[in-house]
């Protein structure tokens, strides 16, 4: 039939990979973490890193985004899971873009960063994962973020004619009246 | 470490039998860098409804001219059609019977989660969470659980994680008893549905008498599980357990053999390993294309790795091999179950953190102390350190995520959700295009969407 689960894959990489509990910074984490695939792919694109609860995060430049995806896909994390929006109002820079990848085979995850201000737009990475299609949409629906160079960059969950971004941290939760 | 590919009853022709494995295939380099055979990118987005109708415009021959042919009709299908599933609209545009493009229209169930769940304190977003996925409120309750107990870093006790295994697994048995019977019912089979639901009858039951609550169960809570089950439902899953697997059976004695069954299976619906993860297929389409990818197995959470069990993957690509795949996980869910039972561990359901997890009823009203906590935890909330994380688990329907920030205070910063349906509508048109339009209904059953959690 298929395989029998026996022990943990994931935790023996995991293992092998965390020697410290938390680092933060981009020397810090690419000194404790210097195996991990993504370090090595990221290498050149990483401003700013973190290594918190076993999860690797990796801040990028919004400009270099469309290129940490394609390195972090020829890295070997060759599915992209989500991608979601963080607002920080009022601090600046306001969003805080969250792309979640993942690695069948090294059965690891990773979360690139890119962080953008009010009116600043940062490029669609549809072209490196076709199913970022729909999250840029929403996205761009919910927080009001412009993806250039996505193909049809519409509402997806409010009707057209809404008005305001409904996730932003200035918009009521009962909505305007 | 290479999966076997599952049998196919002897009348079926399977697809591209001989195919590898995705993963162990060798077009796949170490990297995962170069993967032959993958399309381009702008191939596989599905248009928008402004797309379907532009393109049906341009397929329209000038006026005056030859009227059938060369021309293209825009179908709505939804939001009130019955099969799909809710309220999924699609604009289709057709020649003749052919789809020529598809795109979904989606949000008709969007209710704001994400934003009410930002006003409220850590432990009311549990029932919100219910709401999420209907079918199976016990997996969105583990998922969020396990986001959050992530960030407090509780330890679960095992007792705990092994109830939430029984649970996810009965979850997953009554949300697939739901596609199976709405699948075939969409297909024509109105048997099957009513066998389905008989059985789906005794589960809620369960979950009745474990949660009070049919099925916004709200039973898994940060920290544990809500309440120790009553003593005699071990009994009661033991039996169910014990005659499912016939029951199983007899669906599949209903169907397998069934001409019409397979002809509107069979072959329906193709979507290979390459384009089902560029568009971020999850679940069991992803393992029905061949790509032997389980979330259980490969990342586990909550003591899965202690657990035996198979993750059945087909070759076959079309919505056949989604119903043999499913039907094989029912079988599958069924062992994880008597070996949960059968495991059990004594000890406590709840982490030792009063501070975070409410007292129980007697402590809290003969406890000075407890009485203190109870009072603070409700009124107050429990304050979650700052950072962000991700939880993973394999919900019926797929990969479900919880990405939950905080930034220290008593009310999560945000909350998102990545739910599998989401992501899978989006291969919706590469399954379709070219097929006929009696074969979308069979392609919507295969992907067993939900609009609650597409819309949240």
């Amino acid at each position: 039939m298929a395989e029998t689960n026996t022990g943990n894959p994931a935790e023996a990489i995991n293992d092998s990979v965390a020697t410290p509990d938390a680092c933060f910074g981009k020397e810090a984490v690419t000194l404790a973490l210097a195996d991990h695939a993504a370090i090595k792919g990221l290498a050149d694109l990483i401003v700013d890193a973190k290594w918190d609860r076993k999860e690797l995060t990796l801040t990028v430049a919004p400009e270099t985004i469309v290129a940490a995806a394609a390195a972090a896909k020829a890295a070997g994390y060759n599915f992209f899971e989500d991608m979601t929006a963080v607002d920080w109002y009022p601090s600046e820079p306001r969003f805080q873009l969250s792309y979640s990848l993942l690695s069948h085979k090294l059965k690891q995850r990773i979360r690139l960063v890119a962080r953008i201000g009010e009116g600043q737009t940062i490029s669609s990475i549809t072209s490196v994962w076709p199913s970022a299609n729909f999250y840029e949409r929403e996205v761009f629906d919910l927080f009001g973020v412009t993806f250039t160079g996505h193909p049809r960059l519409t509402r997806i969950m409010m009707p057209d004619n809404w008005n305001g971004h409904p996730l932003r941290k200035d918009y009521p939760v009962e909505g305007y009246r | 470490m290479s999966p076997i590919v599952l049998e196919e009853p002897t009348a079926v022709e399977p697809v591209e039998e001989t195919r590898a494995p995705y993963l162990d295939s060798e077009t796949t380099n170490s990297t995962g860098a170069t993967l032959a055979g993958f399309r381009a990118a702008e191939d596989l987005l599905i248009p928008g409804i402004e797309d379907v109708v532009q393109s049906s415009t341009g397929h329209h021959a000038p006026h005056g001219t030859d009227a059938v042919n060369n021309q293209t009709m825009v179908l709505n299908m939804g939001p009130q059609h019955p099969s799909t599933h809710g309220v999924l609209r699609l604009v289709i545009e057709l020649d003749g019977e052919t789809i020529v493009s598809l795109a979904p229209d989606i949000g008709y169930l969007h209710t704001g989660i994400e934003k009410t769940c930002e006003a409220k304190f850590y432990a009311q977003v549990t029932p919100m969470t219910d709401r999420i996925d209907y079918l199976c409120p016990m997996t969105n309750n583990t998922a969020y659980a396990l986001a959050v107990e992530k960030l407090l870093q509780l330890e679960i006790p095992e007792r705990a994680q092994w109830l939430r295994v029984l649970f996810n697994e009965l979850t997953r048995l009554q949300s697939h008893l739901v596609w199976l019977g709405t699948h075939a019912m969409d297909i024509g089979a109105l048997t099957v549905f009513l066998y389905c639901f008989r059985e789906r009858e005794d589960l809620l039951r369960i979950f009745e008498a474990v949660s009070g609550q049919r099925m916004m169960t709200s039973y898994i809570r940060i920290g544990g599980i809500s309440v120790e089950p009553p003593l005699d439902i071990y009994k009661t899953i033991r039996k169910f357990l014990a005659s499912f697997p016939s029951k199983i059976d007899e669906y599949e004695g209903l169907l397998n053999g069934n001409p019409i069954w397979q002809g509107r299976l069979k072959g329906v619906g193709l979507l290979s390993a390459e384009d089902a993860i560029a568009l971020g297929v999850t679940g069991p389409p992803l393992r029905a294309s061949g790509v032997d990818f389980d979330v259980r197995r490969d990342m586990p959470y909550s003591s899965y790795e202690k657990f035996q069990f198979n993750v059945p993957v087909s070759n076959g690509c079309d919505v056949w091999a989604r119903y043999i795949v499913r039907m094989q996980e029912m079988r599958e869910s069924v062992k994880i179950c008597l070996q949960a039972l059968d495991g059990l561990p004594e000890g406590r359901i709840v982490a030792d953190a009063p501070k975070i997890i409410l007292p129980d009823r007697e402590q809290m009203k003969t406890q000075m102390e407890s009485l203190i906590h109870h009072f603070k935890i409700v009124t107050e909330g429990f304050q979650v350190p700052a950072g962000e994380v991700t939880s993973s688990v394999e919900a019926p329907h797929g990969m479900m995520n919880y990405y939950v920030v905080s930034d220290g205070t008593a009310k999560p910063y945000r909350v998102h959700m990545r739910n599998p349906g989401f992501a899978t509508l989006q291969a919706l048109e590469t399954m379709c295009k070219g097929r006929q339009i009696a074969d979308v209904v069979a392609v919507i059953g295969s992907i067993d969407i939900v609009l609650g959690e597409i819309d949240r």
